[in-house]
């Protein structure tokens, strides 16, 4: 359990992993000290697995594709799904593997530049592979949210009063 | 026409943030730190489920009291969080906002000439609505070197026979101050030994930062002799919903009633539908806004003593009430020429009363980054002046 304390440091740290420890000393009343060893034990006991970016690819107007990929899998005896689970998060395409409940055993989430290398990953790397049974792709059309930030429809944002009691 | 004002509305002052809420209102590009309402959106849970209620066509009214399901939960949630029972049956009004639950508490307990003592500084509202009443206010200096908690001398000191209703507020705005019920205690003793009632407003009793929050109700045998005021507006962030509540003996909420009744009918449907929502499964959105506000009470109070002023540690709510003194300033010189200057608005203490001088409110529900900014402003603001 998280002490009340490093409840402070990680919410804040949630919010903007930028901060300085001088910044987030100031933010949570811990010292620099506490908190550098906090979240140096954080990140040794992967609490803290990585500091990483959102970017919202549509305003770059490049080219990116995302899919859903379900996959029925034969389990293998002895090892269930995840051997194979862990053959398809080496790929660097897939960027999330999760074992589902439902009609489906896996579901990979696999980014590309377009459907044709979307279509060609599946057909090259998966489908071939004996213990799929079924697979169903489905391509990501817009993204409104994703880890928790909103990337639509916060622009106008109402306004209150300047001076309220 | 004002020949046709009674003498009451006549001589009814206005707030003293009024003239300030003009000025600022008239300037481009302010950054305010005025504002006594949370940056926060009512949670989505909540919002959610009143969009749903008017889609069931929920829009009728309730019950003069309130929808005996949200005051069932309620008096369920006094419990659990804060140890009070009341009786959801006769023992709990829902109002219109805090606000109204103010206005009824003195309208119930006051006669023309009975004494209300008001802690000095406090909420605009309770001077305003006690004499409204016809009540006469007898004012309680609270002091920086308490941090602005009450102390029964202070309280002795304002006290004559013929004052009937004490007003308590804490978490307290405009200063932030906190009691503990060591704190309370004293001034629990006095109640009963001068048979007074106590308007208690504890609207910030969830916005608390280093343990729990006492009601006063709590104390012993002062049950009965309290009403207890609260709300949705700041913890559950639904100001412009307009509901609150008022708990207390069933004499006293009775009555209460009935005034509410003739004069308002109920409380909005759908803040209600709204709020039991939010007792419901608000919860962890509560406590979320709880640690944002913390982290940026902690960079305020910080800023403020950055810049050599005094800036006492506030345990609730989300204002912080730094001394200005030193800057030579009266405190509305003070607000009025950082308004101008620097373009940041803050609330000069002097509004909440003759013993906020000295002092400004500073909201601190904003972004981090607004804040920021704000304290770089008043920094070379006060630098210049010391
Ligand atoms: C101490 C205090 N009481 C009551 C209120 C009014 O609350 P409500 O919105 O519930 O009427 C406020 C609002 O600023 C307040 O600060």
């Amino acid at each position: 359990m998280l002490s009340e304390e490093d409840r402070r440091l990680l919410h804040i740290l949630e919010q903007d992993c930028r901060l300085t420890p001088e910044e987030l000393s100031i933010q949570t009343g811990l010292t620099p000290d506490y908190i550098n060893k906090k979240i140096k034990q954080w990140e040794k006991d992967k609490v803290i697995v990585k500091y990483s970016l959102l970017v919202n690819h549509e305003k770059l107007e490049e080219d990116r594709v995302t899919a859903l990929i379900d996959l029925k899998v034969l389990p293998q005896r002895g090892e269930g799904y995840d051997k194979i689970a862990q053959r398809f998060q080496k790929f660097p395409e897939i960027k999330s593997v999760f074992l589902m409940s439902g009609n489906y055993d896996l579901c990979l989430l696999i980014e590309g530049k377009n459907m044709y290398e979307i279509a060609q990953f599946v057909s090259d790397k998966l489908s071939p592979l004996d213990v799929i049974e079924a697979t169903s792709t489905r391509f990501v059309l817009r993204r409104y949210k994703q880890d928790g930030i909103e990337f639509y429809g916060e622009e106008e944002r109402p306004k209150r009063l300047v001076i309220s009691p | 026409m004002k020949q046709y004002l009674s003498p009451l509305a006549a001589n009814l002052k206005p707030s003293g943030i009024r003239k300030f809420f003009d000025l600022a209102s008239s300037m481009e590009n302010v950054i305010s730190l005025g504002v006594g309402e949370p940056d926060f959106f009512t949670p989505w849970v909540m919002r959610e489920s009143a969009i749903f209620s008017l889609e069931q066509g929920q829009t009728m009214y309730t019950s003069n009291a309130g929808l005996i399901e949200l005051r069932r939960e309620l008096s369920n949630y006094l419990a659990k969080h804060q140890g009070l029972n009341y009786n959801p049956e006769n023992e709990i009004l829902i109002t219109v906002g805090a606000s109204e639950a103010v206005d009824l508490a003195m309208r119930t307990l006051i006669s023309p000439g009975d004494g209300v003592l008001i802690p000095d500084p406090s909420y605009v509202a309770y001077a305003g609505c006690a004499t409204i009443a016809g009540g006469e206010i007898h004012y309680i200096p609270l002091r920086a070197e308490n941090d602005f908690r009450l102390q029964v001398d202070d309280l002795r000191l304002a006290y004559t026979p013929n004052c009937k209703v004490l007003v308590l507020s804490y978490p307290n705005n405009p200063t932030g101050a906190i009691m503990t019920r060591e704190d309370l205690l004293p001034i629990a003793r006095f109640v009963c030994e001068n048979d007074l009632i106590v308007i208690s407003d504890e609207i910030y009793s969830d916005l608390t930062y280093e343990g729990n929050h006492t009601p006063f109700a709590t104390l012993p045998y002062m049950r009965n002799r309290t009403l207890h005021i609260s709300g949705f507006s700041k913890a559950y962030a639904m100001t412009g919903w307009r509901i609150g509540y008022v708990t207390g003996h069933s004499d006293l909420i009775q009555a209460m009633t009935r005034i509410h009744q003739y004069s308002i009918m109920c409380a909005p449907i759908m803040a209600q539908i709204a709020a039991l929502e939010g007792l419901r499964n608000g919860e962890s959105a509560k406590k979320s806004m709880l640690l944002e506000y913390d982290r940026r009470r902690r960079l305020m109070v910080h800023g403020f003593r950055e810049m050599g002023l005094t800036c006492f540690d506030p345990l609730g709510a989300f204002y912080v009430f730094p001394n200005i003194t030193v800057t030579g300033l009266s405190s509305d010189e003070f607000a009025e020429q950082l308004l101008k200057e620097e373009r940041v608005a803050v609330i000069p203490g002097i509004a909440f009363g003759p013993a906020g001088e000295g002092h400004i409110r500073c909201s601190y529900a904003y972004s981090t980054e607004q804040l920021k900014e704000a304290l770089e402003r008043i920094a070379r603001f006060v630098k210049k002046r010391l």
